[in-house]
């Protein structure tokens, strides 16, 4: 019998194996950040161990860092020891760092694939769940813990015990307006949370060839967001272009190599997966979520549900805690939710497309007089690339605030956060109570829909814009 | 680690499902570049009402969590481990977890006893008829047991055994240092190093 993808990169990375333990896994690729880190390099000075292969180890400063006045120490004190603990450790063992001001500093997530680190057939762990984004290269990316950051740091291995294998077959043209966001929106209100725990999982199909990388990290990104360990996609001519020329990408012969090894990471006719799910893509319209975990949301088209429709109990009671909490009623329709802000950025939808495709809806429009809206390009370099390209003219024009690269309003850890009761549509990831800051409200929505939501004022889809829907 | 092979303490009842990492403890409390003094930030949305379980008299000094399904999802924070071990908590009995909170637990000390939803749907009655009786979970044995109440729990070997005998993972895996440097022997010449440093020119 064949090898799925994931089997084959896995298999490559066994470094042993042994009947009742987890397999030993070599990682290719350690990126480091500065919320998970320090402990674990206190336990290395503890212990008296070293970091084993610092040339395979990056580090950035993301989620702390302002996305404003980066020119200025960081002014709260605690995030400021923290980022500055990372920089100490990063000296001390040698560990190349990319920090606030540094033309490659970014999001983690972000700055991997730009450098061209980030290449098919990898292990990529780093102490973010947001890690499977790298498996949009076909390489198994997850995020760890702090004491596997220890463990890698120390050994560039870890013990992982072999997950079971999922495909999700998406086929079918998208839409118009309809984009990678929607599809994974929509996919985790199929299958729920918990929907791909225990799993690697491998998006397929005609739409999944069809994206962009971008489209691709996007998807795989949210993996974690419906509990999968990781989120593949083969890699093929798209992900071979996206590489090349790359700061860390091979040349002259050792290109040669690596794609000759690349174009066998395909998942064989006659392998078979321990699950499947399908999804025709040429059904999907804008997908928003309405309640406080991903696997809550509906078209943007539909209502907020009445929690009396879910047939499991704890569903019923997690959506009328989650109405209560977003302050909605069964049948109120998506598309009359105000908002108050509108996010664009993270690791999710953070990368130049995305700038793009909001910069094209917004172009010719102003935000609306009560929404604030904030464009966070995911790295320094995906910003000075729009700004050559003009789109900081366009947000600016149009009244959105342009700001330095970092995780900012994903998560309530720098000074970009909502205020309690404040609503938002984000381009992120997560819609946790309190995630975007303590009391805010957030729907999770495309670049397309949060582009038209900040002119029109209300959830909105481009075409709810241009009178064409 | 300290070994760990049988706890008894009173339980506490978290009768939520899809309790992700960003509840157990909020992102603005992850700023600290030690692992103690996390216990003020767990649940610290929810401290507030003061009808929160954890906030209930009867259930004060529990030092086993009932959680519901899907806890733990979400952030790959090791941080929502200590908070709730800082807290006082030894062990979290749930039907389902997020993997990497419930491999971070293993790694911490922290025991997650899986059972059924229909155990823990009986344990939350249990524990909320009977507050103060405590409550045995036995690694040896995979077994919760307390008077009045028995039932079976799954915990995988790998992880027990490692529990039991307190081990270092790190300690583990170094015993296998010749197989990994016979691993990087053989490893292509065209993967990636991020030594010495490429950046693109700048644009």
């Amino acid at each position: 019998m064949g090898k799925t993808l994931s089997e084959k990169v896995w298999d490559d990375h066994v470094v042993r194996t042994a009947d009742g333990e987890p397999d030993l896994l070599f990682i290719d690729l350690h990126l480091i950040h500065e919320v998970t880190s320090p402990q674990a390099f206190d336990g290395l000075r503890q212990a008296e161990r070293t970091v084993r292969r610092p040339d395979l180890t990056l580090a950035t400063e993301d989620h702390n860092t302002p996305t404003l006045n980066i020119d200025l120490p960081i002014a709260d004190p605690v995030s400021r020891t923290q980022v500055e603990t990372l920089r100490k450790n990063a000296r001390e063992f040698g560990i190349r760092i990319h920090s606030l001001g540094d033309l490659d500093q970014g999001i983690v997530h972000i700055i991997g694939p730009q450098l061209g680190l980030t290449q098919p057939g990898l292990t990529v762990v780093c102490g973010d769940s947001h890690t499977s984004t790298h498996g949009a290269f076909g390489a198994i990316a997850f995020g760890i813990g702090t004491s596997e950051v220890e463990h890698v740091l120390a050994t560039q291995t870890l013990p992982q015990a072999r997950p079971k294998t999922l495909a999700v077959n998406v086929n079918g043209e998208l839409p118009v307006g309809v984009s990678a966001k929607d599809i994974v929106l929509a996919l985790i209100a199929k299958v729920g949370t918990g929907g791909g725990q225990g799993y690697i999982v491998e998006y397929r199909g005609s739409t999944i060839e069809a994206l962009s990388m971008e489209g691709r990290m996007t998807i795989c990104n949210m993996s974690i967001e419906w509990g999968a360990k990781a989120g593949m996609i083969a890699p093929d001519e798209t992900t071979f272009a996206y590489i090349k020329g790359r700061p860390h990408a091979p040349e002259g012969t050792d290109w040669d190599a690596a794609v000759g090894y690349w174009r066998t990471l395909r998942t064989d006719p006659d392998a078979v997966f321990d699950a499947e799910v399908d999804l025709d893509a040429s059904q999907l319209t804008p997908f928003v979520t309405w309640g406080t975990n991903p696997g809550q949301g509906v078209p943007l088209g539909a209502e907020v549900p009445d929690p009396e429709i879910f047939a499991e109990e704890a569903d019923r009671t997690a959506a009328t805690k989650a109405l209560e909490y977003m302050a909605l009623r069964p049948g109120q329709k998506m598309r009359e939710i105000r908002v108050d802000t509108v996010f664009l950025g993270s690791c999710t939808n953070g990368r130049i497309e995305d700038l793009r495709a909001a910069a094209g809806v917004i172009t010719g429009h102003h935000v609306a007089d009560h929404v604030r809206m904030l464009v966070v390009p995911g790295s320094a370099r995906v910003r000075l690339q729009a700004e050559s390209e003009g789109l900081d003219v366009i947000f600016k024009e149009a009244g959105a605030e342009w700001r330095a690269a970092g995780c900012s309003m994903c998560l309530g850890m720098n000074p970009d956060q909502l205020a309690p009761g404040e609503r938002a549509a984000s381009t992120s990831n997560r819609n946790f109570e309190g995630r975007q800051g303590k009391g805010g409200r957030t729907h999770l929505v495309s670049p397309l829909v949060a582009a038209a939501t900040a002119v029109i004022g209300t959830l909105s889809s481009p075409a709810d814009l241009t009178g064409t829907r | 680690m300290d070994a760990f092979t049988t706890h008894t303490g009173t339980a506490l009842p978290l009768r939520r499902s899809n309790v992700d990492t960003d509840q157990i403890i909020p992102a603005v409390y992850l700023k600290r570049v030690t692992k103690i003094g996390f216990e003020d930030g767990l649940f610290a949305a929810w401290r507030n009402d003061p009808n929160f379980v954890l906030n209930l008299p009867q259930y004060a000094g529990a030092t086993i969590m009932i959680a519901g399904p899907d806890f733990g999802t979400g952030s790959s924070r090791e941080h929502a481990v200590w908070a709730l071990q800082n807290y006082g908590f030894k062990v979290v009995i749930g039907s389902r977890f997020g993997d990497i909170f419930r491999g971070n637990s293993g790694k911490s000390g922290l025991l997650i006893a899986v059972v059924d939803q229909k155990i823990i749907e009986e344990l939350w009655d249990f524990v909320e008829e009977n507050p103060a009786v405590p409550i045995t979970v036995d690694l040896v044995g995979r077994q919760i047991t307390a008077v009045g109440f028995h039932s079976e729990c799954e915990i995988d070997d790998y992880t027990r055994w490692r529990l039991m005998e307190g081990l270092d993972d790190i300690g583990l895996t170094l015993r296998h240092v010749d197989q990994i440097a016979e691993f990087e022997r053989t490893r292509p010449g065209y993967k990636p190093k991020t030594l010495p440093a490429k950046v693109a020119s700048a644009s």
